[in-house]
Parts: structure tokens; C-alpha cells; sequence
């Protein structure tokens, strides 16, 4: 009988957190529909954001994903592996781990303005794609370290004795064996790193996002769009716009975040199979 | 000829004392078996043969392990040329979650073989002295990991000869094995100690009566006694090592 109760009550709270994710999606999808065509994707918004695409904010919001995670990999991956293979098990140690897990409870607006002062000011890269970029690297590096560490921490320990008992080097053992046993763990943190690059807001109003935008960044130091701010212009910033416009960017937002961790999920699939075969 | 020889050995991990003062030689290509109940250090002796227990954080040794003559623990001696002179196969087997032929050519890769058709030529080699060639020559690019225990064993084996060491370690290598494939790597080790000098641990008392010229009894942290295989099982010098070949205790 308790049994019952408990498997009625995990039930309901799957689908507790389910039903809402179900209606957010078809909400955005329905509403938004009239304006979902290719058009929509290909071309630039008009007339001050009331009608026309969310081409240059899509791109934006693409580049923000592949450049923060092209910066926040290299760093987390490399940090992850000191903490996990070549750092002391002390005091220290713990330290910097702790410091690690409280720097991703920082709200994202603190990292948007710390990112004002070091990359905008103080590094002189002015509002621009290059300062969001590093802003929202430092922003997702906790999730990077810590996704990158728990994989490294599930390669058993019996693989690097039989590396090191060959007389493999560590570093041998680490870029031979270690890292290719974890990299599936690796682009989970991946997947979770561009996801946040996505639909963070805060941190790139303050660093480089532009209000209205209509030609791509020609470099790394020009200004862009991005669909998470365009979203909240579209929705709050601007009067009498259409009421399908901010479902269909919300949408749009949607997909693109969805079609990145699809490509990342199957990748990871594939190397977890390949294992096997 | 004496090949490895540890002198005065003794292992600490941290302020606990795993070896007390252990002198034990071992001829060229004989099988030197060593047994002991659980936790008596004899895998700790084994490991300490290449220098692996060094991988655990806090260990220190005093006392001298000899490799033709020339101390393992010394000051100018890398320890991955000792391991790669002293190879080790492991109680459980532990492919790398990747082909069997890359399994088998990881060492000699990461030691510098470049021409993919030697590596080709070692592989088959290695495979064959480890009895496992028949059974995966079709198979060679398929993953490790999809053959039977058994068979992860011996492939480790071809993996720790394919880089032609001189002594090759075996800790417990058939115990999480059925009977048939422990058989088969007791039938390897005879045919290996042709070509290599082999130290084993192992819980099995037969097992160690079967594949050994010579066996070493350890019982806390110290060795017993050391002698002819037959002579240990038969007519022990000490007390305590005739009680557990008998089964007294252990």
C-alpha cells in the first residue's frame, strides 16, 4: 500500500515538472506559428524591431554558444585536469573546489559587470562580441570544471595503471587514455556550457549586445545581436509590435538551443557506442 | 642468474609499515610464486618490483630492488624504464575501452613505434604467444570490451608482451576468472617463462603448486620463507608456513 502511494507521488512530480515544459513549448510554437517560415530566419529585422527576422540575432546567438565554448573547454577541460589527476587530495585542494562550486552560485548580472570592468575597460575591448564572449566564459567555467572533473573522476583507476604499468608517462596516460574515456562526460559540460551561453541575458547587455543591429559583426570587437536580449526587446522594449513576434523568437530561441544539444547528445551516443562495437 | 633481487626491502604507506625487510632473488626466467593470506603484502611486494605502489599517495620505501644488478629505485632511473622493463598484468582485466589491436599496440605507440606494418607484425606475435590469436584474429578492429573475461585477460597479457619486457608481474591474474580460463592462463604461464622472468601472486594454493618452480610464503609483512615449489607444499622449514599450505589457516 505505502509502496503504491510512493510510486503515485514520484509519478506526479515527474509530470508536475513535465506538464508546464509540454505547454511553454507548444504555447511558443502555436502562437508564434504565423511567423515561423524560413523568411523569418533569413532575414533582418526592420523598422526598429517591429517586423521583418531575427537573422543577425540568431547568428549572434550561435557565435556567443561556439565562442564560449571554444574559450570556457580549453580552460575548464585543462583545470579539471590538474584538480582531478595531478593536485594534492589537501586543504588547498578543497579550497579551490569549494571557491569553484560558489563562483556558479554568483548571479549572472555580478559576472556581466565584472566583465564591464576587466574585458570592456580595463582589456579595452569596448562593447563587443569578444568581452561577451570572455564574460559569459568565466560565467559557465564553474559547470565546464565541474562536469569535465565528475567525467575524469568516472574513467576507473584500473585503465590508468594499465597506461602507467606499460610505461606510459601521465601525461601519456592522461591524453591516451584518461581524456578519451572521459569525453563524453566532457560534452555533456559542453552541451550545459553553450546552453547557459544561449540564454543568458544580463551578462551581454552589459558587454556587447546591441538593441538593433541589422548587419552581422564584421570582428570580434563589433557589437551584435543575440535572441535572449532581442526577446526581451521584442516582448517589453518596443511598442505596438506584433503579438506573435516574441513567442516566434522565443521559439526560434528554443530551437536553436534544442538542435545544438541534439548534435551534442547523438555525438556522444556515437562515441559511447564505438566503445562497444 | 640472478635477474631481480630486492634487498632489505621495506614499504611504507604513510606511518604504517606494509614490508618489513624482505631479500628475495629471482633467477631468469623462472615462475616465483607468492602467497600469503590476505593483506600479508605480497601484492605490495609485487608492485614495489616496478615501482606502481609509487602511485599511491604517501608511500616510501627503503631497502634496494636489484634489476640486473642495478637498483630500480635509483636516483638517475625513470620509473616508466622500469615498468617498461618490468611489465604487470593486473587481478582484474583492464583493456582500454578501444580495439584489441589498439590495445595491444598502445605500448609499443607510446614508446615510439612508428611503422604501422611492425606494429601490425607485433600485434599478431603478442596475440599468439598469449593463446588468443585463433579466437580474435577476425575481430581485430572490434572493441576490447565486447570479449569474455577470460579473454580481457589474456589480451591484457599480449598487451604487457607486446613491448618484449623482462619480467612480467601477474597479480592474482586468474581469480575473477571461471575455471576454464583460469586453465588457460596457467598453461600461458608455463609456455611464457621461455621467454620471460615471471613473478605471480595468487590465492590459489594449487594454482601456485601447478605454475611455479619456486614460491615465497609471506605472513604479515614478512617473508616466511622462500624455496622450491615442491618443498614449500611438502617439507615447510617454518611452522607457520606448513600450517597454511595445509590449510590450518588463511
Amino acid at each position: 500500500m505505502t509502496e503504491i502511494v510512493a510510486h503515485t507521488l514520484l509519478v506526479l512530480a515527474t509530470v508536475v515538472v513535465l506538464v508546464p515544459l509540454f505547454f511553454v513549448l507548444v504555447l511558443l510554437f502555436v502562437r508564434g506559428a504565423p511567423l515561423l517560415g524560413i523568411s523569418f530566419f533569413t532575414e533582418p529585422p526592420r523598422d526598429m524591431n517591429k517586423a521583418g527576422g531575427i537573422m543577425p540575432a540568431a547568428v549572434g546567438t550561435l557565435l556567443l554558444m561556439a565562442g564560449t565554448a571554444a574559450i570556457s573547454l580549453p580552460v575548464g577541460v585543462a583545470a579539471a585536469i590538474y584538480l582531478r589527476e595531478y593536485a594534492p587530495d589537501n586543504r588547498a585542494t578543497r579550497l579551490v573546489r569549494l571557491a569553484i562550486l560558489n563562483l556558479a552560485g554568483v548571479p549572472s548580472v555580478v559576472h556581466g559587470l565584472f566583465g564591464l570592468g576587466i574585458f570592456v575597460i580595463l582589456l579595452r575591448f569596448g562593447s563587443s562580441l569578444l568581452a561577451s564572449w570572455c564574460t559569459l566564459a568565466l560565467l559557465v567555467l564553474p559547470t565546464v570544471i565541474t562536469a569535465s572533473e565528475e567525467a575524469l573522476r568516472a574513467v576507473p583507476d584500473s585503465l590508468r595503471e594499465a597506461s602507467e604499468g606499460l610505461g606510459a608517462t601521465k601525461r601519456q596516460t592522461i591524453l591516451r587514455v584518461v581524456l578519451p574515456a572521459a569525453l563524453p562526460g566532457i560534452l555533456t559540460g559542453a552541451i550545459l556550457a553553450m546552453g547557459r551561453a544561449a540564454g543568458e541575458t544580463a551578462p551581454i547587455l552589459i558587454t556587447g549586445v546591441a538593441f538593433f543591429c541589422p548587419e552581422l559583426p564584421h570582428g570580434v570587437f563589433d557589437q551584435f545581436m543575440a535572441l535572449s536580449y532581442h526577446l526581451y526587446v521584442v516582448a517589453t522594449q518596443v511598442p505596438h509590435v506584433p503579438p506573435e513576434l516574441p513567442y516566434a523568437t522565443a521559439a526560434a530561441l528554443i530551437q536553436i538551443v534544442l538542435a545544438t544539444s541534439a548534435v551534442a547528445v547523438v555525438a556522444r551516443a556515437h562515441l559511447r557506442r564505438r566503445r562497444l562495437a | 642468474m640472478t635477474k631481480l633481487e630486492s634487498r632489505r626491502l621495506c614499504i611504507h604507506y604513510g606511518a604504517k609499515q606494509a614490508l618489513h625487510g624482505i631479500d628475495i632473488a629471482i633467477a631468469t626466467n623462472e615462475v616465483l610464486a607468492l602467497i600469503g593470506p590476505s593483506g600479508c603484502g605480497k601484492s605490495t611486494f609485487l608492485r614495489s618490483l616496478n615501482r606502481m605502489n609509487e602511485r599511491i599517495p604517501g608511500t616510501w620505501h627503503e631497502g634496494q630492488v636489484l634489476l640486473d644488478g642495478k637498483d630500480i629505485y635509483g636516483r638517475d632511473v625513470d620509473p616508466t624504464d622500469v615498468r617498461r622493463r618490468v611489465g604487470m598484468v593486473f587481478q582484474r582485466p583492464n583493456p582500454f575501452p578501444t580495439s584489441i589491436s589498439k590495445n595491444v599496440a598502445y605500448g609499443l605507440e607510446i614508446h615510439g613505434t612508428k611503422s604501422r606494418s611492425e606494429i601490425v607484425g607485433i600485434v599478431e606475435k603478442s596475440l599468439r604467444a598469449a593463446a588468443l590469436w585463433d579466437e580474435v584474429k577476425d575481430q581485430l578492429h572490434k572493441s576490447a570490451l565486447a570479449l569474455s573475461g577470460g579473454q580481457q585477460q589474456r589480451l591484457c597479457i599480449a598487451r604487457a608482451i607486446a613491448t618484449e619486457p623482462e619480467v612480467l608481474l601477474m597479480d592474482e591474474p586468474a581469480s575473477s576468472l571461471d575455471p576454464i580460463s583460469t586453465g588457460k592462463i596457467e598453461e600461458l604461464v608455463q609456455e611464457l617463462k621461455a621467454s620471460f622472468t615471471i613473478v605471480v601472486v595468487t590465492h590459489n594454493l594449487q594454482q601456485a603448486a601447478r605454475i611455479s618452480d619456486r614460491t615465497a610464503f609471506f605472513l604479515d609483512g614478512r617473508l616466511v620463507e622462500v624455496g622450491e615449489t615442491k618443498t614449500i607444499f611438502t617439507s615447510p622449514v617454518d611452522r607457520r608456513t606448513e600450517d597454511y599450505v595445509t590449510g590450518r589457516f588463511g
